[in-house]
């Protein structure tokens, strides 16, 4: 299996290198035999790859420990569900499973762009294949996930622990996907830049894709999230981990990208700002990939050192370049249709918009390389941490969340102030409102007054929009409100999925905020003893300790202490919270034990117990007790807004109205039919 | 006798403190394997409750690797041994009576700028914090500038005749009807 393995690899390398060749000349050339032959090799590509992936798993499943991999990710007691994820545990083997997706977006998109869009899939698959070439480059000569070993252990080392968690299978794909897919709106600027076809047609093809990726790397940001929260322990969800933040830049500028394609739509301008927002986003998801492949920046998310690092960087720094002059080249042909009209207008707002989400990504990348700048230029080493980033971010993602609310309420071209006193009018109280019920309440931390003020201001402007809506479509069609309400989301998918989409980054900011209001303490408890611990929610939480089991499982040994819960006297639940113990085949221990958290959750506050540990081996334990606030509200608010962009994503609910393509740019508003004058 | 006397006594007191250890131990009883469940844990003393040195030691970074702030590391990566240690550190010096910009300090001089989670507010440090405020701040400014000379360049184009509608009348009466019906 492995040798079949080893040689799909270079095969795949072989087609790859072919179909970049043959994209290119064919596309530059326009010769049809080159093009179908490109075309071709993005379906041999995926195939050598999926032969070299299904070759691995098999390894894996057989426990071939003679392959380096297999012995160094997983053990002959790692459970079934897990074993699968191993293949991307690892630096070797998440490389294959990269290229793979990749190859199986390059086939996709080959097969399912159609119409005038065919005209860049040549380039499309040129791009593809190049990236996907440079993938396997790095493992045929870097990292090989088919290396033997000169022996064959008895048992392979095991999954690391922390990585044994079901949000661990989905958390790496999900970024993946989001990371992987960027290429694809990339490659086709790209080809738009090489085919000289710069006009609005590009961005059809690519927004989809775009906001596939987006939706993706969203998920799997949140999923990531999810598992820091219930694995890592240490109560929280969101540490500014230089792989974390690696993983939200291009979400910043995919974000910033999905809103200013619009004024491009509507109003043919910022072509330039948008194919630069587009190389970016894909830039930054290699300069992600370098950060956590390098050890460049140490991070608890990265793989282990290695010279993989350094192909990531030469390949980071061709692309920049060969990409930007590229740009550079093509500028005097992305002039803009349109002139700005007012700076009271939706055009000027989406620009603000974008001015504070590339702002919030540059302090966030600026934070990440601070350490490395200052020990290159002063020999100092530094720790750029939570504190560093919340004191610049914070600011600036208050600004950002008040123009998600400010935004739809300008109109496009010219907003009048009748008009913005109109507008504003429900927002703006809405907004007033929540601010004086969070000070009658006590609430006297500034952040969280501000974060949940604003969002009570968007949520105003949400249900604004939905309200004038669904009472446009009752006058004029006569349907109930909550069927106008489904109406207007299925015929203007885009519009009003993107503010299902706002709604969940208010629910999301207000979710943040509540981590202000935190409370925990640590107690050391024996058997029937209790810790209290007031929450912020006004009840009282009693915690008793009711004993401590040990018992086996499949691979691991466990320890586990049960929590009795009380709120205000009253029974409440009952909490478990384990230290594993995991274990090789023969019983030996593998890692250092890990723990797992007892967690109650619900809508205002989420009960977090740990056990750190025992006294003397006995049953007294140490345990952190947490009241967090609102976390609920973040997996809601991901939720909602994954649904949102669902919404968005999903084909039809209504033309796409491209300047300079199909008609005239139609304004936003409300559509009204006029039916024949009698 | 008197070392006889002191054996005895020693070895009563000896014996109550077992039995107080043992009647503990007794009350919380032992577990099958203690090994299993990690490094044993010393009883939580009021101080490693007290907020101000739980604030103190989020400013200060642990040095085993894991990037988190002493105070977390110390309540979540129980297998540190890092943590610990600097966490009775912080509790000796701030029994000495120093301030936490003395323990900070402290620190500092021992370990380097590193044991921050933050970088101090001066030299070169100071680009760290004000070099993204100030790019945003220029980058707007620079954006009001485009945004003025594209609405300037707009009003100073003249304005195209507009063409005949192709709407009857009635339609656009009709048109101008609903529109202020939506603007209600």
């Amino acid at each position: 299996m492995a040798l079949l393995g080893h040689l799909s690899l270079w095969l795949a390398f072989l087609v790859g290198l072919w179909g970049a060749i043959t994209g290119f000349v064919g596309g530059i050339q326009n010769r049809a035999d080159l093009q179908q032959s490109a075309r071709n090799a993005t379906f041999a590509l995926f195939a050598a790859l999926l032969v070299a992936v299904i070759s691995l798993e098999i390894s894996i499943f057989r426990h071939d420990f003679s392959l380096e991999y297999v012995a160094a990710y997983t053990s002959r007691n790692l459970p079934t569900f897990y074993l699968w994820s191993a293949l991307y545990a690892g630096q070797k083997g998440s490389l294959l499973f990269w290229a793979t997706v990749l190859s199986l977006f390059a086939m996709l998109v080959q097969i399912m762009t159609g119409g005038r869009h065919r005209v860049y899939l040549p380039f499309v698959a040129a791009v593809t294949c190049t990236v996907a070439t440079f993938f396997i480059t790095v493992m045929l000569f870097a990292a090989n996930p088919f290396e033997r070993l000169t022996f064959m252990p008895l048992d392979g080392r095991g999954m690391n622990p922390q990585l044994q968690n079901p949000g661990m299978v989905f958390h790496p794909p999900m970024l993946y996907l989001g990371y992987i897919s960027i290429t694809i709106p990339f490659a086709f600027a790209i080809a738009a830049l090489l085919s000289k076809r710069l006009d609005s047609d590009w961005l059809v093809a690519i927004r989809k894709w775009t906001l596939v990726s987006w939706l993706f790397l969203s998920i799997g940001l949140l999923i990531g999230m999810w598992w820091a929260y219930v694995e890592l322990g240490w109560g929280g969800y969101w540490a500014w981990d230089p792989v974390e933040n690696a993983a939200l830049l291009p979400w910043l500028v995919m974000t910033a990208f999905l809103h200013s394609v619009m004024v491009q739509e509507k109003r043919g301008m910022l072509k330039k700002w948008n194919l630069a927002l587009i190389i970016g986003a894909w830039l930054l998801s290699i300069f992600g990939t370098f950060i956590t492949r390098s050890g460049v920046i140490a991070s608890v998310h990265s793989f282990t050192q290695s010279s993989v690092g350094y192909y990531f960087l030469v390949f980071l720094v061709l692309a920049s370049v060969l990409s930007f002059a590229l740009y550079t080249s093509r500028l005097p042909l992305l002039e803009a249709e349109a002139t700005l009209e007012s700076m009271v207008s939706r055009e000027a707002s989406f620009l603000f918009n974008n001015l504070l989400l590339i702002g919030i990504a540059f302090s966030v990348l600026w934070g990440t390389l601070f350490p490395i700048l200052s020990e290159a230029i002063k020999g100092t080493k530094i720790t750029v941490g939570p504190p560093f980033f919340n004191q610049v971010n914070i600011p600036l993602g208050l600004a950002l969340l008040a123009m998600t609310g400010i935004g739809p309420l300008i109109a496009w071209r010219r907003a009048s102030i009748p008009n913005l006193k109109r507008q504003f009018a429900v927002p703006l109280t809405s907004g007033i409102f929540t601010l004086l019920i969070l000070l009658v309440a006590g609430v006297r931390d500034v952040g969280a007054l501000m974060a949940i003020s604003i969002g009570g201001f968007v949520f105003g402007t949400v249900v604004q929009e939905f309200a004038r809506g669904a009472r446009a479509r009752h006058r004029q069609y006569g349907e109930s409100t909550p069927y106008a309400v489904v109406q207007l989301l299925a015929r203007n998918r885009r519009r009003y999925g993107g503010y299902i989409v706002h709604v969940a980054i208010v629910m999301l900011f207000v979710a943040f905020a509540g981590m202000a209001f935190k409370t925990e303490t640590e107690a050391t408890l024996r058997p029937g003893e209790s810790a209290e611990l007031k929450g912020r929610d006004g009840h009282v939480y009693t915690f008793t300790h009711l004993g401590i089991s040990q018992y086996n499982a499949l691979n691991r040994q466990v320890t586990a202490a049960l929590i009795d819960v009380r709120r205000d006297g009253k029974a409440f639940g009952r909490l478990r919270t384990e230290k594993r113990q995991h274990v090789d085949a023969l019983g030996n221990p593998t890692f250092q034990p890990s723990t797992e958290v007892g967690i109650m959750s619900g809508l205002r506050v989420d009960l977090y117990v740990v056990l750190a540990g025992l006294v003397n081996g006995t049953e007294q334990a140490v345990f952190r007790f947490t009241i967090n606030p609102l976390v609920w509200w973040v997996w809601f608010g991901g939720f909602v807004l994954v649904i949102g962009g669902l919404i968005v994503l999903w084909p039809g609910g209504g033309p796409v109205a491209v300047r300079g393509s199909k008609g005239p740019g139609s304004q936003a508003g409300y559509a009204v039919k006029l039916e024949p004058v009698p | 006798m008197i070392d006889r006397l002191g054996r005895r006594a020693f070895f009563g007191v000896a014996a109550a403190a077992a039995g107080a250890v043992l009647q503990d131990t007794v009350r919380a009883g032992r577990v099958y394997d203690p090994e299993r469940a990690g490094r044993p844990q010393l009883p939580v003393t009021a101080a490693d409750n007290d907020k101000r040195i739980q604030e103190l030691e989020k400013r200060l970074r642990c040095s085993c690797g894991c990037g988190l702030d002493i105070y977390t590391c110390r309540t979540t990566d129980f297998a540190c041994t890092y943590s610990p240690a600097l966490h009775q550190q912080v509790l000796r010096l701030t029994g000495q009576g120093k301030t936490a910009q003395q323990v900070i300090d402290e620190f500092v001089a021992q370990y380097g700028q590193e044991a921050l989670m933050a970088p101090p507010k001066r030299g070169f440090n100071l680009a760290g914090y004000f070099v993204p405020s100030l790019a945003i701040i220029l980058a707007a400014a620079v954006l009001v500038r485009v945004l003025r000379r594209w609405t300037r360049e707009a009003q100073a184009v003249p304005a195209t005749p507009t063409p005949p509608p192709d709407a009857t009348p009635a339609e656009l009466e009709r048109l101008q009807r609903e529109l202020k019906r939506l603007d209600a």
